[in-house]
């Protein structure tokens, strides 16, 4: 079955359209309109986008494959995302991250099973005054401790079934991927074991 | 957004005040006078007292802002001016909280500009992960709305103005001002061949300013305490302040307002409480964002601005090889700038080649990959860089890399090139001994 837009987005489109002077400059709100109806941007999602705006689907596939942000598979109900540049380095993002890992026993790009949590290594988050920083879905946590990491995953799973009765269309939009299916070239680039920033 | 800053100058006066982000607060703290003294003046006024207070922009290149202003055609029908809140340059996070805080000072700055260059319409293009800076902005332009700030009657004056927040997707490339306005346009963010410059075909085929957030917002102070004001606040050529974004092993971590020219050791060890507690000594400071040369602890006595850093014998020029300058540009050597106002201190025992193998892992991953010397070179010099970190380099990586990232910079469309080879070569320039160890310490 072919995918449609709510009336509530069809609305939202509405209002869009006439802050462009073309249809295509609506192509990335559309697209956030599309990723938080279906909760990911399939193939089908993309042909709606395109549909919508006139666009052809070659143009829409090519924006979506350049912007981080749009999701071409599902995510868990929880996107942890931790951000390990420079301000995040100096104040222990990766031990942040390895005690992610080891909580969630995730690498980074991967899933769990039960589709709960997702875990991504990502570049700076304009937090680095409060670093290090950590995104879980929309919002920012600053500064996350490594101590704190297990309390944080702890609470999260807790919460978990709570957000996603809240938010059904994303969990129905398809099977979630875990760790083995996704493919390499979609996953966050990891730091291949670079050794901590501390010499001594 | 737990630090508050230790001065309120100009564009931080409303730190830590969550009430001022609502309209009728910020218009009783004296919020919209200087749209409404702007509304009065010709656009060309606007522009003189602009070029007047030195005004330069702070997302990272220090261009004059009025001077900028002034290259949009008199007679063009259409014309744009773009707000730049793609913020994404490591170590910078100065307008996510200059958003967050003080979203109507954004808005005003917008106006006050978008009339100078006779523009109905700013688009905001806001970074996709800051989705709460997102709804303040989005709340606050409903509000402007509202009021008569923005609609066909800008504060009364009978002059249309428009505004849409526009939210971005992730992709650092974005914040390059070509490409953001293709990125705005609907497309992949590909930075753009200059010329043709926005001024004369930018957003649309149209003239087009793109200003970074903080810019803006220094703008109401400067039509209401007047250019030279401003000017006098600064440093010669370069007015005002800026909002200075400290990190990494610093005391007070956060936005300190600060003149421009004031000294960078002060920066780091006033406003900024000088070194955390784990006593450990200043080693190095990366002082405009991780694109910036590094500087050594011994090179931060210096008044933080454009044309000082550039000039100052404290800093040791870049080297693109032991005792060769590195060129740039024109033929200048380089020293080193304070770009987009992020300031990393970092202590002693730090891993520099480690650190700087991060910076390179970070453009590899950004670079948008248009041009080939610095989609393969960042790649390389990541690799390379990474495999010295991890013991495992091999006998001349320390040349390689230097080979490498000298011939990247200069020979690209955008200052991406630029922002990998500095780095780079100033890392090499100035640690290069912690380089060679990694070296001599691997298999032949």
């Amino acid at each position: 079955m072919a995918l449609s837009f709510s009336p509530q987005a069809h609305e939202r489109i509405a209002r869009l359209l006439p802050q462009y002077p073309t249809r295509m400059a609506a192509c990335l709100p559309v697209l956030w309109v599309a990723q938080e109806e279906f909760g990911w941007l399939s193939a089908e999602a993309m042909r709606l986008v395109a549909e919508t705006l006139e666009l052809p689907e070659s143009h829409v596939y090519s924006v979506v494959t350049f912007y981080t942000m749009y999701r071409r598979h599902p995510v868990g109900t929880y996107h942890i995302q931790v951000c390990t540049n420079v301000a995040c380095m100096l104040r222990d993002a990766y031990q942040v991250l390895s005690r992610f890992e080891r909580a969630l026993e995730l690498k980074p790009g991967e899933t769990t099973p039960d589709g709960t949590f997702t875990l991504s290594e990502v570049e700076c988050l304009a937090a680095c005054g409060t670093a290090p920083c950590v995104q879980i879905n929309d919002r920012y946590h600053e500064p996350v401790r490594p101590e704190e990491v297990e309390a944080l995953v702890a609470r999260l799973r807790l919460e978990a079934p709570a957000l996603r009765a809240a938010r059904p269309v994303a969990s129905a939009a398809g099977p979630i991927v875990t760790a083995q299916s996704v493919p390499a070239a979609d996953r966050a680039p990891t730091a291949q074991g670079l050794p901590a920033v501390e010499r001594d | 957004m737990t630090r508050i800053v230790t001065q309120h100058l100009i564009v931080t006066q409303h730190f830590g005040n969550e009430q001022a982000k609502q309209l009728a607060v910020y218009e009783q703290l004296g919020g919209y006078a200087a749209l409404r003294k702007a509304v009065s003046l010709t656009p060309q006024q606007i522009i003189e007292e602009v070029i007047a207070s030195n005004l330069t922009g702070r997302g990272g290149a220090g261009f004059p802002a009025g001077k900028k202003w002034s290259f949009i055609p008199k007679d063009a029908e259409t014309v744009y001016l773009v707000v730049n809140a793609d913020e994404g340059e490591p170590g910078t996070f100065k307008d996510r909280w200059l958003m967050y805080w003080d979203p109507h000072r954004l808005i005003e700055g917008a106006c006050i500009a978008a009339y100078a260059i006779r523009a109905h319409r700013f688009y905001i293009y806001i970074r996709g992960e800051l989705v709460r800076e997102l709804r303040v902005l989005e709340q606050a332009v409903a509000e402007a709305y509202e009021r008569g700030y923005l609609g066909p009657s800008m504060a009364g004056s009978g002059w249309a103005m428009d505004a849409v927040v526009h939210r971005g997707a992730g992709a650092y490339i974005c914040g390059e001002e070509t490409s953001l306005l293709n990125s705005l346009e609907g497309k992949r963010g590909y930075p753009r061949l200059k010329p043709p410059y926005p001024a004369l075909r930018g957003l649309f085929d149209q003239p087009t300013v793109v200003n970074n957030v903080e810019t803006l917002m220094n703008v109401p102070t400067i039509l209401e305490r007047g250019g030279h004001w401003f000017a006098d606040l600064g440093f010669p050529g370069d007015g005002g302040t800026r909002a200075v974004a400290l990190s990494g092993h610093v005391k007070s971590p956060g936005i300190h307002e600060v003149p421009v020219g004031t000294n960078l050791r002060s920066i780091i060890f006033e406003q900024g409480g000088g070194m955390r507690e784990s006593g450990k000594p200043l080693k190095a400071v990366i002082p405009g964002g991780s694109s910036m040369p590094i500087l050594s602890a011994a090179e931060i006595d210096v008044p933080y601005a454009f044309q000082a850093m550039l000039k100052s014998e404290q800093i040791r020029e870049v080297e693109q090889a032991p005792g060769i300058k590195f060129r740039w540009g024109a033929g200048g050597t380089l020293r080193s700038m304070p770009g987009s106002g992020a300031v990393t201190v970092i202590e002693e025992g730090t891993c520099m080649v480690a650190l700087c193998a991060r910076i390179m892992r970070f453009y590899a991953h950004e670079s948008c990959g248009q041009c080939t010397p610095c989609r393969e070179g960042s790649g390389w010099l990541a690799q390379v860089c990474t495999r010295l970190a991890r013991g495992a380099g091999r006998r001349g990586d320390v040349d390689l890399l230097q080979r490498v990232a000298g011939q990247i910079g200069g020979n690209t469309i955008c200052a991406l090139g630029d922002a990998v080879t500095w780095p780079m070569l100033a890392f090499l320039t100035k640690f290069r001994g912690e380089f060679e160890a990694k070296e001599a310490g691997a298999a032949p």
